[in-house]
């Protein structure tokens, strides 16, 4: 059979989007040579801020679970006045330009404001400090978590909890047995989105926290000191670390499919 | 056992209204009513798994009305099995024995003898997944009965399965409730699982109560349009059963098969009831000479009711028949029907 012009013209453009975003990053990978990529683990520097790329978005991260888990469960299984505009508010901090987000949390932490000044009375700095990125890490990372949990809850039949209550489970036994690891799945989906994004966020640590240097921080500093060529080896690096992120939740999410 | 006094739900989709119920030790009583009557939050409610805006509930004369679920000793057992999907069927079984104080031995004896009863062994290193509707429901039976509750509460539990399964299920249920002291609060729309498992019944509609009494009152005299509509079936007949006929007062009704009681009930839709003049060779095996006492008008059909003997049938046909057969009060006519159109139990 003799393909119509419209499908070759969808499989051109396929074509050409599949370039578009593999071509940038083969030309990413192939051009430090591998004697730079090695010296580049040897650089104090690149070490470190690659370490409190991972420390922060594993804190982020942490703290939305910690916080977020509690929540996720209540949107999944409650229905209330408002609910609506409290999902709304959970996805805002998508859609805001990051260094919008690093200034709105500045201004917070800012001696001008009551917050700030308790917060500088507890000793809490967040301006050029680890807290400070933690802190915009997990604006900018919480909503993955949360929504990503929450269809998790949602995908659990409430009955199944109430089938446990009446054989008399409390409910945080029956958290720990139904619950939980029924959407453990989702909740570590979750966890790995937050994670993800906020490895690769920029424009709101740069406003809050030029130092310490978190990688994509790093990489736009030797990239306007030195140029693309000694910003490429630190680039791979913390790529890398959002490939096997990216890689980690495909498996996830692909077995999850399965399952079902 | 359970008493239940002025009981107002609000939910966003459901709500009841009023509800008043009372339900004997050891009874089993038969919830009934259309979809989104209100059956399942009843049910809920009872074993304090939604919200209540006002009245009360006792369970053996105990207001347990502000009792969380987990401390009332009552069991449900849903339509659609709710199995526990990480856990096996032994798992799932033995699911409420850590939170209840029950012996370790006695509740591995019990495992066993549910496990027997209930024909699971063979299942029990199995998941919920790999399993047939049937094995999961006898399961979540299972799970239900092994914490040994005071009352067994039943959402629709066999409307979900083959028909084949559905016999047998039934024969369990009936079974666990004779030789248990437990109350078994059943929901559903059967008519024959109605008769055969349940004594007392209630039927609901729209969030309120519209009847309650003996099953076979609830069918025979209905109290309202809404309930002998939803009842439907107008052929009823408690019978002694002799071979393969069935007796009903003098008369003989062939079935075509045996049944296993020695009497209980036949039923007969009226559209399957055949009105003629004459009585004429077919394969209807059951024939008899009545007399027509009511013609009623109910749209595109007519409902004749005609009697023989004390039995009063009734029958559905279209005006054209009732034009050819010229039919009216006091005319003496046949009515036949097939031995299969015949259900007992």
């Amino acid at each position: 059979m003799k393909r119509e012009a419209f499908f070759w013209i969808s499989v051109s453009c396929g074509l050409v989007i599949m370039a578009f975003i593999l071509l940038p990053l083969i030309q990413l990978f192939t051009s430090p040579s591998l004697d730079m990529l090695k010296e580049s683990l040897s650089d104090k520097d690149v070490m470190r801020s690659i370490w409190l790329s991972i420390y922060t978005a594993g804190m982020a991260a942490l703290i939305s679970f910690v916080f977020g888990t509690p929540l996720a469960y209540l949107l999944a299984r409650s229905d209330f006045r408002g609910k609506r505009l409290v999902e709304a508010v959970i996805d805002l901090p998508i859609a805001i330009p990051h260094p919008v987000v690093g200034i709105a949390i500045l201004s917070v932490a800012g001696k001008n404001y009551w917050f700030g000044q308790i917060l500088t009375e507890l000793g809490v700095r967040i301006m050029g400090s680890v807290t400070g990125i933690v802190t915009v890490l997990t604006f900018v990372g919480i909503p993955f978590y949360l929504n990503a949990t929450k269809a998790g809850f949602e995908a659990i039949s409430p009955r199944l909890e109430k089938v446990s209550r009446s054989l008399g489970a409390s409910m945080f036994s029956t958290f720990a047995r139904i619950t939980f690891p029924l959407a453990w799945r989702s909740m570590l989906i979750g966890i790995i989105m937050c994670c993800a994004r906020a490895i690769s966020e920029f424009g709101a640590v740069v406003i809050v926290a030029y130092h310490p240097m978190v990688a994509s921080v790093l990489i736009y500093e030797r990239f306007e000191a030195y140029g693309l060529k000694y910003s490429q080896p630190v680039a791979v690096w913390l790529v890398s670390i959002s490939l096997i992120l990216f890689f980690l939740l495909r498996i996830l999410t692909l077995h999850k499919v399965e399952e079902k | 056992m359970i008493a239940i006094k002025g009981l107002n739900i609000y939910l966003r989709d459901f709500h009841l209204l009023d509800i008043d119920l009372e339900i004997a030790q050891n009874e089993f009583f038969i919830l009934m009513g259309p979809t989104g009557a209100g059956k399942t939050i009843l049910l809920e409610a009872i074993a304090g798994l939604v919200p209540i805006k006002n009245g009360k509930i006792y369970i053996g004369g105990k207001d347990v009305t502000a009792l969380p679920p987990d401390k009332r000793g009552i069991s449900i057992v849903y339509q659609d099995y709710a199995l526990f999907p990480h856990l096996t069927v032994m798992d799932n079984i033995s699911y409420g024995l850590r939170f209840r104080k029950i012996d370790k031995k006695q509740g591995r004896e019990r495992l066993a003898e549910l496990l027997d009863v209930l024909n699971l062994s063979y299942l029990q290193h199995r998941l919920p997944v790999n399993l047939s509707g049937g094995e999961k429901q006898r399961v979540s039976i299972a799970r239900a009965l092994m914490v040994e509750p005071k009352i067994l509460l039943l959402d629709e539990p066999l409307s979900a399965l083959d028909p084949g399964f559905r016999d047998e299920l039934r024969g369990m249920l009936k079974t666990l409730h004779r030789s248990s002291s437990i109350t078994f609060l059943m929901v559903t729309h059967d008519f024959s699982e109605a008769l055969s498992l349940g004594g007392r019944a209630a039927v609901m509609n729209n969030g309120t109560i519209e009847q309650v009494g003996e099953i076979e009152d609830i069918f025979k005299r209905p109290n309202s349009a809404f309930v002998a509509d939803f009842v439907g079936m107008k052929n009823l007949f408690s019978a002694e059963f002799r071979g393969t006929k069935a007796l009903v007062s003098g008369l003989e009704i062939e079935l075509g098969c045996t049944p296993v009681n020695s009497h209980g009930y036949i039923a007969i839709r009226p559209e399957d009831v055949v009105i003629s003049r004459q009585r004429f060779s077919s394969s209807m095996r059951n024939s008899f000479p009545v007399v027509v006492n009511a013609v009623i008008d109910q749209g595109f059909y007519y409902e004749v009711r005609a009697q023989s003997g004390d039995i009063n049938f009734s029958s559905l046909i279209t005006k054209s028949s009732l034009i050819d057969l010229k039919l009216q009060e006091t005319s003496d006519v046949i009515i036949s029907f097939k031995a299969a159109s015949v259900h007992f139990f």
